[in-house]
């Protein structure tokens, strides 16, 4: 018997010169970007950047302005309705029936998807049991922590089974347990072939959960790669955080040039990019300057997120 | 022959011509189970409300102050008692107000509370068929409002004629003819502020001038124009004509009443499916 050659890996989303206009503002400015399927891809960027609007066209519940957007091989103006018939969708903001029981809230989203009641509830306790709230079935939803809702959203986002799951911000406002327990959820329905779709502005959620990712930055796709890629590309293998005596820092002119290969004069701190975090140390000290601490640290994210869209404050 | 294998191949999604197409009966089926559902949640205490409402009404209005009116004779109500003047008038009115608090409230939580709608429309559902749930729904409400007024009336003796069923149509068709136009108002408010007005100088005023509880002939000839322009009227009179078996003597008005209510149906239900699919589609 002979092997089957790996099936052509066509692109389940692919977007060219996508563009989202209100108005006058341009929310979405002629992007390209391809998600394969299985992957983990991310949109990264502050807040405005257009990652929720390009989100919401790929979610077919927005138009696309201009260029062209395919999903699952299908245009979403003319098929909206069936390509979301196979989507799972995490909103940023929590939408789920307050006024309905959890398993109601499940069970009715099911139906949306044409499933017959037995199989909504059969399916309905699955992914209760999945996002741990078999206890809470038939509470009502309003005094569930904020934990438990976003859980509640994946669980009733997976009860089409979804070939690609979209999370906009999935753990804004979440405290750090229920973060990992999200995270650890999301990865293994990664594990089951799920394609996820997830914009975020942590840079931490960003390095656990995403294949490859898109920086965006005033409506426009910046970089892109894997993690490590952009850390390689666009900052260096490590970082020395300085901190000086408040007077000092100020005074600090051209004294550490040379130092490193790039550096960072914040208010607070002095951030010097190198390959060898200890050298940079030992040429600070050379110099005889005396600062307060010195942190020597492996390259984030971070990084490349404030060296890509700045350090001014975005609203 | 088949090779065992320990690792799970992920299966690649269906794309393309492959991808099912949902049915699109469905999507009006599941929005309207979806308001169903709510109802079930407290369907106890909303019934007991209509069945209150009536009642209180009936008795305060009806036998407490149409003891004093019937003294005045018979003229001043065409001939029956106030309480049988007053029962099919009643029973639109208050189908009117419960389906005009039903296109306010729901819409406004749909889009702005518990955002319903928006996840509905993360499905395959359209706006059309998210609008049409809560409409047919606010419909269903109104039908069970003015059926158990109509059971109250025929309790209380207040039916000249059963023409008083009659009533029960006319309400829902009244009650549309309010719920629509308020939905769709309400798909673009945030709060109740611009509700609140409604409420206090337009149904209120509405209810109590309406011809509801005298004929609007008592009414300033200044304003009384003013009728023809709002639907309320148009239910009660029709309604209570053919409750009294009187609608015989003037065809041609009750006809118009009743074509003035679909057009105004007609065009609240098309606003609200437009303005649900604006709001949704941005």
């Amino acid at each position: 018997m002979t092997t089957q050659p790996a099936p052509a890996r066509a692109p389940l989303i692919a977007a060219r010169g996508l563009t989202k206009r209100f108005g006058s503002f341009t929310a979405v400015d002629a992007i390209d970007f391809d998600v394969a399927p299985g992957e983990s891809f991310g949109f990264l960027g502050p807040n405005g950047a257009g990652k929720t609007s390009t989100m919401r066209m790929i979610g077919c519940i927005s138009p696309v302005t201009d260029g062209k957007l395919s999903i699952l091989g299908l245009d979403p103006s003319s098929d909206g309705p069936r390509i979301r018939g196979q989507l799972g969708v995490v909103p940023q903001e929590d939408s789920l029936d307050t006024d309905l029981s959890v398993i109601d809230n499940l069970i009715i989203y099911g139906r949306y998807f044409g499933l017959s009641r037995a199989e909504c509830t059969r399916r309905a306790h699955e992914m209760l049991e999945f996002a741990q709230l078999t206890e809470r079935a038939n509470d009502r939803v309003e005094p569930l922590s904020g934990g438990m809702k976003r859980r509640l959203t994946i669980a009733r986002a997976l009860i089409n089974e979804p070939s690609i799951l979209l999370l906009d911000e999935p753990t804004t406002g979440l405290d750090p347990q229920a973060r990992h327990l999200l995270w650890e959820r999301l990865y293994r329905l990664k594990q089951r072939g799920v394609t996820l779709v997830l914009t975020t502005h942590y840079m931490d959620e960003a390095e656990q959960l995403c294949d490859r990712l898109v920086v965006m930055d005033k409506a426009k796709i910046v970089a892109e790669g894997s993690p490590r890629q952009l850390i390689e590309r666009y900052s260096s293998r490590e970082v020395t955080e300085l901190r000086f005596p408040v007077g000092i820092q100020e005074t600090l002119g051209d004294r550490l040039a040379g130092i490193g290969d790039r550096i960072d004069l914040l208010p607070d701190r002095v951030l010097v990019y190198t390959s060898d975090g200890e050298a940079v140390s030992n040429a600070v000290h050379a110099r005889g300057l005396e600062p307060e601490t010195v942190l020597v640290r492996r390259s984030s994210l971070e990084d490349v997120f404030l060296r890509l869209t700045g350090r001014s404050l975005v609203d | 022959m088949a090779l065992a294998s320990s690792a799970p191949v992920p299966t690649l999604p269906a794309t393309g011509d492959r991808v099912p197409r949902p049915d699109p009966v469905n999507a009006f089926r599941a929005s309207y189970e979806h308001q169903i559902l709510l109802y079930l949640r407290n369907w106890r205490g909303s019934l007991f409300s209509n069945f209150a409402q009536p009642v209180l009404f009936l008795l305060a209005m009806g036998v407490g102050l149409g003891t004093y009116v019937d003294k005045g004779g018979p003229d001043a109500t065409g001939g029956v008692s106030y309480l049988q003047f007053l029962a099919p008038a009643l029973l639109v009115s208050s189908v009117m107000q419960g389906a005009a608090g039903e296109g306010t409230f729901p819409v406004l939580a749909g889009f702005r509370w518990t955002r319903r709608y928006h996840a509905m429309y993360a499905t395959p559902l359209t706006p059309t068929a998210i609008a049409f749930g809560q409409l047919a729904w606010n419909a269903t409400h109104a039908l069970m409002v003015g059926s158990i007024f109509a059971v109250v009336i025929v309790l209380f003796g207040a039916a000249a004629t059963p023409g008083i069923l009659w009533s029960v149509p006319i309400g829902v068709l009244t009650g549309i003819a309010f719920s629509a136009p308020i939905a769709a108002y309400m798909t673009s408010q945030r709060d109740t502020t611009a509700w609140n007005n409604i409420w206090r100088f337009g149904i209120t005023p509405l209810f109590l001038f309406s011809g509801t509880f005298f004929p609007i002939e008592r009414l300033p000839d200044v304003i009384r124009p003013l009728a023809w322009l709002l639907p309320l009227w148009h239910g009660v009179d029709l309604a209570r004509a053919l409750a009294l078996g009187t609608a015989g003597q003037e065809p041609l008005l009750h006809l118009a009443h009743l074509a003035i209510l679909v057009v105004v149906a007609a065009l609240g239900a098309w606003a609200m499916f437009v303005r649900f699919r604006r709001q949704l589609e941005k």
